[in-house]
């Protein structure tokens, strides 16, 4: 782990209107790590995942990437740099084919071998998407949208992933191949991952950090093994 | 010229000039001036048959108006692929488009006025046809890409009301700086252009027919490549289904909306300049009755659904020169109307709007 936060918030506020979604949040993400931020439904995590990537503007606060303020770039000049979203709700193109999608992952890259072969290794990682490489995205389950979005991220060569909410509306059994893939990315590629959810047992076995976001506000930071075995945590966002 | 041939002369009082006379043209233009009916223009109507006398229960009729009747519905579908690509992409129905039209019938009269003037018409008729096409499609292009930014792009996050009388607007602006700019007279098309035709029996199939219908096919299947074999087609797809994410894999969404609007201004154009050749002449204000025919068309194929507007584009064309030929030509405008009614009333998503999602922008 090095000095210099890859991804950095510093007091942003923002919200639609006058509805404040976010209240001061600053938080840090190293390079290498897997950072969590968990809170309950509508705590404001989409938001602050929305606020890096431009799609929403702060009405305070700057953020950070690579030492660079990015506050002001357009969101679709973030992806070039290695800052990519896989969003909530997967938002796969559905009428599109699996193939289609990949490829559009990699819309700003020109390196036409290395983006064929990308699609293979991403194939590789998900099977089941090089079998339905021909199907339009909106024909497949759940889990294997969540994977086609995964792999479209993947695309684009992240250095940073940013992940929200990926276990949403999955089946048990689904959701622990996402996870182990998303470790594997993580451990292989050594992307950094900065990882949305609701479901905190699942986020901070994965994280090496974590983040609790409470109405807005970052009300608790820790190692992700300290916020399991907190006592509050345990109450609040695990059910004992 | 054809031994058959002769011309039939009609008072037009939908008040719209289309001169389509090999020589004369001009002096039926003074003459109207003369009869200081200048809005009531005299129109020429080249027949191969006597509206009166024909027999059009025979087959070759028949044959002959499938003929006219699909060169006109491709150039109703290229107008179309321009509304429907632009709904699919930012929801608006772009009523200045039936201008881009308009704009590129001028812009190839132009050209193609000064070319035959030079006599190259003659010498290096393929270059100087395409160079009139392209000239007039690039323009149109570039004027598409102006409209939007100055008319509807700082309306983007408004309601689509408003986007919607901004088109009007700039529909209204556009028309009147044609007629400004060129005047309210027609301008004819160099009347020596492709002449004569191919004959099978009865049936005439003129090579400006072939010309149009060769054209029409090579833009559409260009067209049908660039939207779903090309990435930028992909990124048009994509961005027409979600801007959002669009953003989120560094697609603007800007360029590709002022490349939606350049791809159907161009199509227009060249539509423009087909309709300038096949019926003789431009003006300023062709674009409105075509422009809500291929509206029409655009909404009959399903808005949105870019096959959808290339075969309604067909259905219309047909309807209208069916229409004309065995019902009543008088009424020849009516029937697209009827048609757009229609589909609003019993099945406002079109024949392959929504079901059939393959082809959607």
């Amino acid at each position: 782990m090095s000095d210099q936060p890859i991804l950095e918030l510093k007091n942003i506020h923002s919200g639609y209107g006058s509805i404040k979604a976010l209240r001061d949040v600053s938080l840090k993400v190293y390079p290498g790590e897997v950072v969590a931020i968990i809170g309950a439904n509508g705590a404001g995590k989409s938001t602050t995942l929305m606020t890096i990537c431009g799609i929403v503007s702060p009405e305070k606060g700057e953020v950070y990437y690579q030492g660079e303020p990015i506050t002001k770039i357009n969101p679709e000049n973030l992806p070039p740099m290695g800052l990519c979203q896989v969003p909530e709700g997967r938002r796969i193109f559905p009428r599109l084919t699996v193939e289609e999608n990949l490829i559009l992952g990699a819309f700003y890259r020109d390196d036409q071998e290395g983006i064929l072969k990308d699609i293979k290794h991403v194939y590789e990682l998900f099977p089941v998407l090089g079998e339905r490489s021909k199907q339009h995205g909106g024909t497949l389950s759940g889990g294997e949208q969540q994977m086609l979005a995964i792999g479209r991220a993947l695309m684009t060569k992240p250095k940073v992933l940013l992940l929200d909410e990926p276990s949403l509306g999955l089946a048990p059994i689904i959701i622990h191949q996402i996870f182990d893939i998303i470790a594997d990315i993580n451990k292989n590629d050594g992307t950094t991952i900065l990882l949305v959810e609701q479901n905190a047992n699942l986020a901070l076995k994965a994280a090496t950090r974590g983040y609790v976001l409470e109405t807005g506000e970052i009300t608790l930071e820790d190692k992700a093994d300290a916020l399991l075995h907190n006592p509050e945590i345990r109450k609040a966002y695990l059910g004992e | 010229m054809h031994p058959d041939r002769f011309f039939t002369v009609e008072i037009d009082t939908n008040f719209h000039i289309r001169g389509w006379l090999n020589a004369g043209h001009d002096r039926l233009i003074k003459m109207g001036k003369l009869f200081r009916v200048h809005s009531l223009v005299l129109r020429i109507r080249k027949n191969y048959y006597d509206h009166q006398n024909v027999k059009k229960d025979n087959m070759d009729y028949f044959i002959q108006q499938l003929i006219n009747g699909i060169t006109l519905g491709g150039i109703y579908a290229l107008i179309a692929l321009g509304y429907t690509m632009v709904y699919g992409v930012i929801q608006l129905i772009n009523f200045a488009h039936g201008e881009f039209f308009a704009a590129g019938g001028y812009v190839g009269v132009i050209f193609l006025s000064f070319f035959t003037g030079l006599g190259y018409m003659e010498t290096y008729p393929v270059v100087c046809l395409t160079a009139s096409f392209g000239l007039a499609m690039a323009y149109c292009a570039y004027l598409a890409i102006g409209v939007e930014k100055i008319a509807y792009k700082p309306l983007r996050k408004e309601s689509r009301l408003a986007a919607l009388l901004s088109a009007l607007g700039m529909s209204i602006f556009l028309s009147n700086g044609l007629m400004l700019t060129q005047g309210v007279y027609d301008k004819a098309y160099p009347s020596e252009l492709f002449q004569g035709g191919m004959h099978f029996g009865m049936v005439t199939v003129s090579y400006l027919q072939v010309l149009i219908l060769v054209l029409t096919g090579v833009l559409l299947v260009a067209l049908n490549f660039l939207v779903f074999k090309t990435k930028m087609g992909m990124a048009m797809r994509a961005t027409a289904q979600d801007k959002t994410m669009s953003a989120l894999v560094a697609i603007s969404s800007n360029r590709i909306i002022s490349l939606t609007f350049a791809i159907g201004a161009g199509l227009a154009a060249a539509a423009g300049i087909m309709v300038g050749l096949y019926y003789g002449s431009v003006r300023y204000d062709m674009g409105f009755i075509p422009g809500i025919k291929a509206f029409s068309a655009a909404v009959l194929g399903g808005i949105g659904n870019i096959t959808g507007a290339m075969v309604g584009g067909l259905i219309i064309g047909m309807v209208e020169v069916f229409g004309a030929g065995y019902i009543s030509g008088e009424y020849k405008d009516v029937f697209a109307f009827i048609i757009l009614i229609s589909v609003l009333y019993f099945k406002p998503t079109g024949i392959m709007g929504e079901n059939i999602d393959d082809t959607r922008v």
